[in-house]
């Protein structure tokens, strides 16, 4: 699933996500933008409009669900996106250090840069004895290295492109 | 035929199991993808055994290559001889880890042959009211860090009638909730997450349990998205179980109607607070509610809800299994039965650690941790999470339970211990979980929202040596009216490594920032 290539945005198809969650659930206005950025891989504004009429609430209401929640973003994603952890189990193993050196690799090639994104950081990952741990599109990786954050990309981006 | 064991969870995976396991399959081996035995600086730690439930030997970081070179033997370097011997393993005493490492995680056989469902069929020959009292005569607390007895929680949603949805006419039907609280964001611990990899059917059964013990009709899993291994296993678990009659109508023949569904959280820190959660729950920001009202009482779209973290919820099919007097003979005080502890950061032998409360500090650390991996000298400790206090070495005395340690200055938080060696630099881990607060603050309260800011700028000014004296008294008062005014534990805990750098390492304040390597 992490490697699925999104589809354009297509409003008939948000709002076929959108019904049925409206019909069952309670609640449904963050379940909407969560269905949403699964299948488009971001919430555009269209959708926050579109998912405040089928709730029957405000688009300031959607809007504050929407901004409250680092996960949901409304720009796609990068093909790769890679994120390293920043809380503390990781800085104790030189989290801060690879975050660094991550930065400076970005820094020197705009490709990589491009192509897993600004590192958005994330507030631990559960692998807190192997640190430092990141996320490279949606698999965790322990003991993480340049080197090997590297590898990951070049693997997932191959994967990617061969769905 | 031999039977291998490679673990499917996302720790061993983060370190290459699941090439591991494919160059078995290649040599044509039979493999399980069992859950971890929690030796993570082992991992991945493959296994082997002659017969599917029969004694294992081990082999740790076992790379593709090494299977590609030939099938590992008792005398090849990384073998570690009977798994169950290994001494990290045989000193502990897992309750709600029995399972975990052992079995297929989703292998419906595996659970019942390895005990699985025996606590469930016996709280079902009981009534709900005999069941809360059971756990309550355990003296289980809650894991999540409050250590609120959940026995009392129970009673407390068991005596509500089950209401219809706040706003709803009073016909509408009527629910009670059990939700769980898998919003595990603290740093330095994964006990919820390796059991919801290693064992999600004791996850299930505990709700299930607590469904009948309250008369609950409907669960929730509260999971956060930045474990996607737990939200897959527990659902595939959630779908098998609604095959085997675990859950839905009538579960296992009983007048018992329950289900369970997952929700994914969506980044947020304080949503692992309970009444965040609530919020989180029913689509809205995640905004912490004031008590009164309690969950217990007006929880889940203002219906009575029962709200445990998954370690809690998870030690209650064990103890309707085994019994609440066994449990409760275990550990010390106030603090009975087993914690599972988590060791993490600088730390050589990291992992999971189940054991009676009372343990030390110092023997979790040392005996089964290993010391720092660095080699260096320890500096400090911080338990219970991103809101715990850093601890410094000569402190590590200390039992591991809820009272003491608020005695030593600590707490117990979700039983995470993260290691520092000599190369942290105290002020920086004091401005960072500054600014984790204003990062995560749920903005509902001033103290939290603005304060965590204004403690940022302070600790700046401190350590750029600006009117350091003030600046410092300033950041005790800071932390003063963060501890005393703010709604939940984000605002009101975040002092707690601060001002524990502060008085432990305030050398760490006093110079420049320098450099550490």
């Amino acid at each position: 699933m992490s490697h699925a290539r999104y589809p354009e945005w297509q409003a008939d198809t948000a709002e076929a996500l959108i019904a049925p969650i409206v019909a069952s659930e309670p609640g449904p206005v963050l379940l909407c933008l969560q269905a949403v950025q699964a299948h488009f891989g971001y919430v555009p504004g269209d959708a926050v409009a579109m998912i405040a009429e089928a709730c029957n609430v405000s688009r300031a209401d959607v809007h504050g669900v929407f901004t409250f929640y680092a996960d949901l973003r409304d720009t796609p994603p990068p093909a790769v996106p890679v994120r390293l952890c920043a809380a503390e189990a990781c800085q104790a193993v030189g989290g801060r250090e690879l975050k660094a050196e991550w930065a400076a690799a970005c820094g020197g090639d705009a490709d990589l840069a491009a192509l897993t994104g600004i590192d958005e950081p994330i507030f631990c990952l559960g692998n807190c004895a192997l640190g430092p741990a990141a996320l490279v599109d949606g698999e965790l990786m322990g003991c993480a290295d340049v080197a090997r954050l590297k590898a990951a990309v070049t693997l997932a981006r191959a994967m990617g492109e061969g769905a | 035929m031999s039977i291998w064991f490679v673990p499917r969870d996302a720790a061993a995976r983060s370190m290459g199991a699941d090439a591991v396991a494919n160059a078995l399959e290649a040599r044509g081996e039979t493999v399980i993808r069992n859950g971890s035995r929690g030796m993570l600086w082992m991992e991945p730690l493959v296994e082997r055994a002659d017969e599917r439930h029969g004694p294992r030997v081990g082999w740790a970081n076992v790379t593709a290559g090494q299977i590609e070179a030939g099938l590992p033997d008792e005398q090849a370097d990384n073998s570690i001889g009977a798994v169950e011997e290994f001494d990290y393993l045989a000193r502990q005493n897992r309750w709600i880890y029995e399972r975990v490492g052992i079995t297929d995680p989703v292998d419906p056989e595996d659970y019942v042959a390895h005990g699985g469902l025996t606590g469930l069929k016996n709280a079902l020959a009981m009534s709900g009211s005999d069941v809360v009292q059971a756990v309550t005569d355990s003296g289980l607390r809650g894991r999540g860090g409050a250590g609120f007895p959940a026995g009392i929680k129970w009673r407390t949603v068991a005596d509500q009638s089950p209401a219809p949805h706040a706003g709803e006419s009073q016909n509408a039907p009527a629910h009670k909730y059990i939700c769980v609280n898998a919003d595990e964001g603290d740093s330095g611990t994964f006990a919820d997450r390796m059991l919801m990899e290693g064992d999600p059917f004791c996850l299930l059964e505990g709700m299930t349990i607590a469904a009948h013990a309250v008369g609950a009709d409907r669960g929730f899993v509260y999971l956060r998205s930045e474990y996607p291994d737990a939200i897959a296993t527990l659902q595939s678990a959630i779908w098998i179980a609604r095959e085997q009659g675990w859950l839905g109508d009538n579960i296992l023949g009983s007048d018992l109607c329950f289900d369970v569904e997952i929700r994914v959280g969506a980044g947020s820190y304080v949503c692992g607070e309970e009444t965040a959660m609530l919020e989180s729950l029913e689509g809205r920001r995640g905004m912490v509610r004031a008590k009164p009202p309690l969950p217990a009482i007006k929880g889940l779209f203002g219906t009575p809800t029962v709200i445990n973290n998954v370690l809690t919820i998870a030690s209650v099919p064990s103890i309707l299994a085994r019994g609440a007097e066994a449990y409760a003979a275990l550990g010390q005080n106030r603090s009975l039965g087993t914690q599972v502890f988590q060791l993490a950061g600088n730390i050589a032998r990291g992992g999971i650690v189940e054991t009676a409360f009372g343990i030390s500090a110092k023997e979790l650390i040392e005996d089964f941790g290993g010391g720092t991996r660095s080699g260096r000298p320890l500096r400090a400790v911080q338990l219970g999470g991103p809101l715990g206090a850093y601890l410094s070495p000569e402190k590590l005395d200390v039992a591991m339970e809820y009272e003491a340690l608020i005695e030593a200055g600590g707490m117990i938080g979700h039983g995470g211990v993260v290691l520092f060696d000599d190369s942290v630099n105290m002020a920086e881990q004091a401005r960072f979980a500054m600014d984790f607060c204003v990062e995560e603050s749920c903005g509902k309260c001033t103290p939290c929202r603005i304060g965590a800011v204004r403690g940022v700028e302070t600790i700046d000014k401190i350590r750029a040596g600006k009117d350091v004296e003030a600046n410092t008294e300033l950041l005790r008062d800071l932390c003063d009216v963060m501890t005393q005014g703010s709604l939940c534990a984000m605002g009101g805990l975040t002092p707690n490594p601060v001002l524990s750098a502060l008085n432990t390492f305030p050398e760490d304040f006093a110079s420049p920032v320098i450099a550490t390597g």
